[in-house]
């Protein structure tokens, strides 16, 4: 008896995996993708109907324009060429969720196809390639009665709901991504997430994972170490959350190691993953039903997208999240080391609203990545998360700015509203934290300095004044660092007649 | 060599959810044969530079705006469909397996 599964480590020291991933997204347009009917989520069962999405008889579809245009976006943003002339094809399969007895989808001819993206994990770069973008509409919902668990095993019969059936679909398909082992659920994870942020930085899609709008199947295989041959894989359906994306990845990880290393066979199937209980269990195996007969949409003309219009769609584009880390590191004049400690320490967007609310680029790094970044570190919270934001790091910053705190104070405004201890006037006043700049105590103190090193002040004046240095060292001490070191100096050297 | 064999016939009787007898199978795998020869034929007349075509009209980009018309009520919806039960279409259970 063999375990169920290998331990991580066990599993990624004799295998590497390799990984493909399909992510369905809903389209935020007002009408479906073939018919006016509205898309909104969570309406009364059919109340979200026509002809058209009923496949009733002699219904004909039309293509609604926003649709395609948030398909050549997403296209583009995915850095795709898009396609000069393509179609839609005809999708047969019989199950009641489509009542039309197929879905339109495409098939050979996607409208965007051949791109790729990057993310970025633990400071790491990482390519994935993009297969294709295509457009299809979601299908309706379906409720099991009769059986146990609500699942269709041992149902005595389903109920649909057609408001889903019809509404705009992308689906975009990587190529098989292959990366350092250790890295494969994390990458796969970081995939997704950049995906939403695109998709809401196009506002082409709600991106609700909780609600659907961003689904994702997550292919696995391994191949054992130093093998060419790519192993039997899996298609994990259901998994709708990031986290239960990088889960479910290792999950099948392990599972298919201990298979393989127990000497049987991955069976090429659908596996459907649980987050109660963070495993997949076995859907179905490939069959007949998979032969999906698809043919051209005699019911829809070509879609060929002029270039004009393609163009007038790309200068739409938001940023590319890559071109923004290098413009931002040019114009905050970071190094590379710098940079990727910002992007490392998930920094960059506290950064970005902190420098614009009119901080330096370089404090607003020291205290992201110093101060707050520890806090953060200690309390396993993330950045953002902390109760200590853009606007509370621009307030401490402009009090060091203006005199009033010096660093080591500032550290200690961050301590306190970390604490929760009230607002930074509150800290200041109840850790006393105030800087010495009033000139008669500034003055006390040098004079005190100056009385308790004699052998400096000799040096001072026997031509060297790089030894006040010392003497601006026992002022601070004198003030427990409160002093404003700028003032201490200014004074001390006139007092010398430096 | 016929252009479908028995089998294939049998397969896509099956995947169309088509109950065809030992009889009917015998009967209808030539005859489907036939038809496919017969319109086989276009192809042969189809030089290089004709390309395949899927529509008789040669038009593209017919699209609509994206906006709202009126739907069905759940009642006319629902007119059609042999049972309904809670505002959903009732269907037998078909497939043993999840969706
Ligand atoms: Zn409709």
């Amino acid at each position: 008896m063999t375990a169920e599964v290998f331990a991580i480590e066990d599993a990624l020291a004799q295998y590497d995996p390799v990984l493909g991933l399909e992510v369905h997204v809903e389209l935020n347009t007002k009408s479906k993708m073939f018919c006016g009917c509205p898309t909104e989520f969570g309406a009364p069962p059919n109340t979200q109907t026509c002809p058209v999405c009923l496949g009733l008889p002699g219904a004909l579809p039309v293509v609604n324009a926003r649709a395609v245009e948030s398909a050549i976006k997403i296209g583009l943003a995915l850095n795709c060429e898009i396609a000069e002339w393509c179609r839609f094809a005809r999708k047969n399969y019989f199950y009641p969720d489509m009542p039309k007895n197929f879905q339109t989808s495409q098939y050979d001819e996607p409208i965007a196809f051949n791109g790729w993206t990057e993310v970025v994990v633990d400071g790491e770069t990482y390519r994935i390639e993009i297969e294709r973008a295509h457009m299809e509409e979601d299908t309706g919902k379906s409720t099991h009665v009769g059986g146990a668990t609500g699942r269709i095993h041992g149902a005595s019969h389903s109920l649909v709901d057609y408001n889903r059936a019809g509404i705009p679909l992308i689906e975009i398909v990587t190529k098989t991504i292959e990366v350092a082992p250790d890295k494969a659920a994390a990458v796969a994870r970081a995939y997704v997430s950049m995906l939403r942020d695109l998709l809401l930085a196009l506002d082409v899609s709600d991106v609700r994972m909780d609600q659907g709008s961003l689904r994702c199947d997550a292919n696995v295989s391994l191949k054992p170490r130093g093998s060419k041959v790519l192993g039997t894989r899996t298609e994990t359906k259901n998994v709708n959350s990031f986290r239960s994306v990088e889960r479910a990845v290792t999950y099948e990880i392990t599972r298919q190691a201990a298979v393989l290393a127990s000497g049987g066979k991955v069976l090429q199937e659908t596996r459907h993953w649980h987050e109660d209980t963070g495993v997949t269990t076995s859907g179905r195996e490939k069959s007949d039903a998979d032969d999906y007969r698809y043919f051209p949409e005699p019911d829809l003309v070509p879609v060929a997208p002029s270039r004009e219009w393609v163009e007038e769609l790309r200068a739409t584009l938001p940023e590319a999240p890559s071109t923004r880390r290098v413009r931002l590191q040019e114009e905050w004049g970071f190094t590379d080391l710098e940079m990727r400690d910002v992007i490392n320490g998930n920094a960059l967007e506290p950064i970005v609203k902190t420098v614009e609310l009119g901080v330096s680029p370089a404090a607003a790094k020291k205290w992201w990545l110093g101060e707050l970044a520890r806090a953060a570190n200690e309390s396993g919270k993330d950045l953002a998360d902390l109760g200590v934001g853009p606007v509370d790091v621009s307030n401490v910053q402009q009090r060091v700015d203006k005199g009033e705190l010096n660093d080591k104070l500032a550290r200690q405004v961050f301590d306190g509203l970390l604490k929760g201890e009230g607002s930074i006037d509150e800290i200041i006043e109840s850790r006393g934290l105030a800087l010495v700049s009033d000139d008669s105590a500034l003055i006390e103190a040098i004079d005190r300095a100056i009385a308790a090193n004699p052998d400096v002040v000799e040096k001072v004046n026997s031509g060297k004044p790089a030894a006040a240095g010392a003497l601006i060292g026992a002022v601070m001490k004198d003030l427990r660092g409160q002093g404003d070191a700028a003032k201490v100096r200014e004074l001390l050297n006139a007092k010398l007649g430096i | 060599m016929p252009s479908i064999t028995r089998e294939e016939v049998a397969h896509l009787a099956r995947l169309a959810r088509i109950e065809l007898s030992d009889e009917e199978l015998d009967h209808l795998a030539p005859q489907l044969d036939q038809i496919i020869a017969l319109v086989g034929q276009v192809s042969e007349v189809a030089a290089d530079d004709i390309p395949p075509t899927s529509h008789a009209l040669p038009i593209t980009n017919v699209m609509r705006e994206d906006v709202n018309v009126p739907c069905l009520t759940p009642e006319q919806a629902l007119s059609g469909a042999p049972a309904a039960e809670e505002q959903r279409f009732r269907v037998p259970r078909i497939l043993d397996e999840e969706a």
